[in-house]
């Protein structure tokens, strides 16, 4: 059998000045290569402005299974958000 | 208890992730699903080639051209779905030139007349529609992901087959005949195209459980006939079908007996095209082979330079 092509994962910028989007992946020999066939694959109506391409092997993800415990710092701190706060009646743009 | 696990995410309408745990009969179920999906999209692109150098127009050779791309995109987005199953794409394309993968067999009929772009646009496109729209909703996150964006394009597809459809139904008697004809040949193996009947289908009850299918085939190719037959009206066609009636009691439309020793036939790779459809993939596989290896050398050689 023949051997695999690197996969590379896809970025889509919809529109300038948002943030790129996770779109999917596709087969690529090169970064060259792997841009092209992104926008081919990705873009054929016009949904990007730019796009991003990432070896799949280079992205460094964390556990599903260790969710809990990985973001578990984040759960006692309520008072990062804004609505710990208790403000007086009758307070206006805050 | 993992099952237990599984199941309760699955009945609390979470989706699964690539990386989850799953039993081994879902991801068995899904990679059969899937890469037969992905196939499907795939070999679909050869009754419609069939048609681009001879196309009536420059407007339609274009659409078609744009048609027949988007079914390649759909085949990309399945494998990769796919993949993230724990199968590279190589090894599912070895498994369709085994005949180990089975694709839609309604690929396996061949394309006579123009015409048959309009009927496989409008019933083929318009039944994969309503299958993919079901699925969406389907348990397992890349699949659905992948439907979605189907979805976004498909409808396209379907319009322009029904517009070729509607305009040969409306032009010289001749055309019109060559439009009931496609209508004739392609509504049955249409209506096929949702599988076997429940009572026949004994991986229905698994794949509902685990809710990779939302809707049963029966369920499915009900809702797609009782779409169709107001649109074959309106262009003045006829559903070769005698006992299509509405049932007011049901709100259906009843429908006649499929002729199944056929079906079973053309999916035991009986059909009228399906030698031709996967030795045209194999030799088109083959000839591109010096394309993928001169790709890797290249890459390897800048590689290599440290220009990559």
């Amino acid at each position: 059998m023949e051997e695999n092509t690197d996969i590379w994962e896809v970025f889509i910028q919809s529109k300038n000045g948002l943030a790129h989007k996770h779109a999917g992946n596709v087969h690529a020999c090169d970064k060259v290569m792997a841009l092209e066939n992104a926008r081919e694959l990705y873009t054929r109506r016009n949904e990007g402005s730019c796009i991003w391409v990432v070896k799949a092997t280079d992205i460094v993800s964390s556990e599903s299974e260790d969710s809990e415990a990985f973001f578990n710092a984040a759960n006692d701190k309520m008072y990062r958000h804004p609505t710990f706060y208790t403000m007086p009646d009758g307070a206006k743009h805050i | 208890m993992n099952d237990e696990i599984f199941q309760e995410r699955i009945d609390a309408e979470k989706k699964i992730e690539p990386k989850d745990w799953m039993p081994e009969d879902y991801r068995k179920h899904l990679i059969r699903q899937i890469s037969q999906h992905a196939h499907s999209e795939v070999i679909g692109m050869q009754p419609e080639g069939n048609w681009i150098s001879r196309a009536p127009s420059l407007r339609a050779k274009m659409i078609l051209l744009a048609k027949v791309q988007d079914e390649a995109g759909h085949g990309l987005y399945l494998y990769s779905a796919c993949e993230t199953l724990g199968v590279s794409r190589e090894k599912l394309v070895k498994q369709l030139h085994e005949g180990k993968a089975k694709y839609s067999s309604i690929f396996n009929y061949p394309t006579l007349s123009w015409a048959d772009m309009g009927a496989i646009g409008w019933l083929v496109d318009g039944a994969a529609i309503v299958n993919q729209v079901s699925l969406q909703r389907t348990s397992y996150g890349p699949y659905s992901r992948g439907m979605i964006r189907i979805c976004k394009e498909e409808s396209f597809h379907q319009r322009q087959g029904y517009e070729i459809m509607a305009e040969m139904a409306k032009g010289t008697p001749e055309q019109k005949e060559m439009a009931q004809d496609a209508l004739n040949r392609f509504w049955w193996p249409s209506i096929m195209m949702f599988g076997p009947q429940d009572s026949d289908s004994p991986r229905t009850g698994n794949a509902m459980k685990w809710k990779i299918k939302r809707q049963t085939n029966d369920e499915l190719r009900q809702s797609f006939i009782d779409k169709t037959v107001g649109q074959a009206e309106v262009i003045g066609l006829t559903i070769p079908d005698e006992d299509l009636k509405w049932n007011e009691q049901r709100g259906h439309y009843d429908f006649g007996e499929m002729d199944w020793e056929e079906f079973w036939n053309v999916v035991n790779g009986n059909g009228p095209c399906n030698k031709q459809r996967l030795d045209h993939h194999k030799k088109a596989h083959d000839e591109g082979k010096w394309v993928r290896e001169a790709a890797k050398a290249y890459a390897k050689k800048q590689e290599l330079a440290g220009t990559n």
